[in-house]
């Protein structure tokens, strides 16, 4: 009997309501705990409960690992739309709700300044500008980064996030793999230590050149680290991945890491491999 | 049907078959016959080649029938002795390594390697490196290194290959490596896109100190099925993706990503192998020559330059 007439009927009941007046709680993506927003950010985003690590913007990375008297530089180098890319926007509205979204020029950052008392030119990337993605911006920004060190013999750390290569820049952001890897390769040269730290998620073009060039490589935990992402492979090999497939204790297993570092303990980690490496 | 035909070379090919079979044929009426088809011939194709879309040319770059290194390899140079393994884990078929002698000099060759058939297709996995091909690469850089022999690499791979075991020996390490080892090798690089250029995984051996694209190669950070279907979220816009993506040489050119555009003989290289070739080895030995007489320091010096400009933006 297809159409049967249920023996009961369901009554929808009230929706108990959490509290969560508007700014006072967060939810973890991950394990959907409700967290208080004080202790949340006391936490530096990191969920009490599963000790997910949440996406840190550009500025809060910079608050919780750099010593104060942080110096922007080269912030004034901003994207065009060189070849008239449009897809359901164009690069240049895409760059302009971007800039809107986030304040900064591109999705990167470049700072002069101290971790734990060690100088360093620190490199930041901001994955909620476009994806944190590579166009000519990060090219340049990294090189005169790079440029920066060697001048004034100071060690480069840079936190990596990002989508890849920015395809609104065509084979112009492929290159820029090649410029970036071009001055690491001369940072290395001039005996200057080079630290990346990758953080969610740290993939494609620049998985391929500048994150995975340094000299130590550190991760946050449970970071989606790879260089053809987890849906380009399940399509490829036509099977699900397993569980952990890609992230850093993966990575770390299979020797592509020097450590997994909770975010907690990152800077107390990043001044004590600066001193033992080069101070 | 000649195999592999494109639908815009389905005429070409048509009278192409019509010009053959009146070859078999030796009357004087034919043979008149056959050379007005031959001016046909050579007017359509010239016609067709000259208006090619981005997409066209993708399509040429891809063709079953366009020669591969393998095909190149006796026709530009006069010795080849292949060298194996990566010394780590494999050998891998999708990247070719070996000396050759070019106009009685040593040269080594890195060159990907896509195949032609579904058996030479399978066995060089499509031409997509995993991260022992680029390792093979890295070494044979060294090597040639260390015995001052200029390098010529040669183009061709849909992308490296994106499988679990790919990453798990760190694809992406594997490729930075050789940006970053090309980038200051002590040795003369040239670099030419034979076919398809196809992201990372072409440029992991394309850093040089010339780089050279066929007249109908193409050359993307992304293909433009995998670029319609993130950005559009729609494959069948494929054809727009392959014009906004810039890939041609033309293209290409204009950007300063490349230094010279190789022509191919009429129709696209696929119609006359030992043609292609030797416009290859003319422009290749052409530019081996100039390079030679520049002194390692200052061909590294102009080698970091030219990567050090790539890039399109304003300060303000």
């Amino acid at each position: 009997m297809l159409f049967r007439k249920p023996k009961y009927a369901t009554i929808p009941l009230p929706k108990k309501k959490i509290e969560t007046p508007e700014g006072l709680w967060i939810k973890c993506d991950e394990c959907g705990e409700l967290i208080y927003k004080k202790d949340w950010h006391a936490s530096q985003m990191v969920c009490p409960e599963c000790n997910y690590h949440a996406r840190l913007g550009a500025k809060e990375r910079l608050q919780l690992i750099m010593d104060e008297g942080v110096e922007e530089f080269n912030q004034g180098i901003k994207s065009v739309d060189f070849l008239g890319f449009i897809d359901s926007k164009s690069y240049s509205q895409r760059l302009e709700d971007a800039q809107k979204k986030t304040g900064f020029l591109d999705a990167i950052i470049t700072v002069k300044g101290s971790i734990q008392g060690y100088r360093v030119v620190a490199g930041i990337l901001c994955f909620d500008f476009m994806g944190g993605s590579m166009g000519s911006v990060m090219g340049e920004k990294i090189a005169l980064a790079v440029n920066e060190c060697i001048k004034e013999n100071v060690p480069l750390v840079i936190f990596c996030a990002s989508g890849g290569a920015r395809m609104q820049e065509g084979t112009m952001s492929l290159m820029q793999m090649a410029k970036t890897s071009a001055s690491i390769a001369r940072l290395s040269e001039a005996g200057i230590p080079y630290i990346s730290v990758l953080t969610h998620p740290t993939t494609g073009g620049v998985t391929a050149s500048f994150a995975t060039l340094a000299d130590i490589i550190i991760a946050e935990p449970k970071v989606l680290i790879c260089f053809a992402g987890p849906r380009v492979i399940e399509q490829t090999i036509g099977q699900k991945l397993p569980e952990g497939f890609q992230r850093s204790e993966f990575l770390l297993k299979h020797g592509l890491l020097d450590m997994i570092v909770p975010r907690k303990e990152m800077k107390d980690t990043l001044g004590n491999i600066l001193k033992m490496l080069y101070y | 049907m000649i195999t592999g035909s494109l639908p815009f070379e389905t005429p070409i090919d048509e009278l192409e078959e019509r010009i053959n079979s009146l070859s078999t044929v030796s009357s004087e009426k034919t043979k008149e016959e056959a050379r007005q088809l031959q001016k046909e011939y050579e007017e359509l194709i010239q016609r067709i080649f000259s208006s090619l879309t981005p997409w066209q040319k993708t399509q040429l770059a891809r063709h079953i029938r366009r020669p591969c290194i393998l095909d190149y390899i006796p026709r530009i140079f006069d010795e080849f002795i292949e060298l194996h393994g990566d010394r780590l884990i494999g050998d891998d078929r999708a990247i070719i390594t070996g000396m050759a002698r070019l106009n009685d000099e040593t040269v080594f060759i890195i060159a990907h390697q896509k195949g032609k058939d579904t058996p030479t297709n399978i066995a060089c996995n499509f031409g997509m490196p995993n991260p022992e091909g680029y390792r093979k690469a890295a070494r044979i850089m060294r090597l040639a290194e260390r015995f001052k022999k200029p390098i010529l690499t040669f183009i061709d791979t849909p992308g490296a290959y994106p499988g679990i075991e790919a990453e798990e020996k760190g694809q992406g390490e594997a490729i930075a490596r050789n940006l970053f080892i090309l980038s200051g090798l002590k040795t003369p690089v040239i670099a030419t896109v034979i076919g398809e250029g196809g992201s990372g995984g072409a440029l992991a051996i394309g850093v040089a100190d010339k780089v050279l694209m066929l007249e109908n190669a193409v050359y993307s950070v992304i293909s433009p099925e995998g670029c319609a279907a993130i950005l559009w979220k729609d494959r069948s816009r494929t054809e727009e993706a392959a014009a906004t993506l810039h890939l041609t040489a033309k293209d290409l050119l204009e950007l300063q990503i490349i230094d010279e555009i190789i022509p191919e003989p009429a129709g696209g290289a696929h119609r006359n192998y030992d043609e292609a070739a030797q416009k290859i080895k003319k422009v290749i030995t052409r530019h081996l020559n100039k390079l030679k007489n520049i002194d390692i320091p200052a061909l590294l010096e102009k080698r970091y330059e030219k990567y050090q400009k790539m890039g399109k933006f304003i300060v303000e």
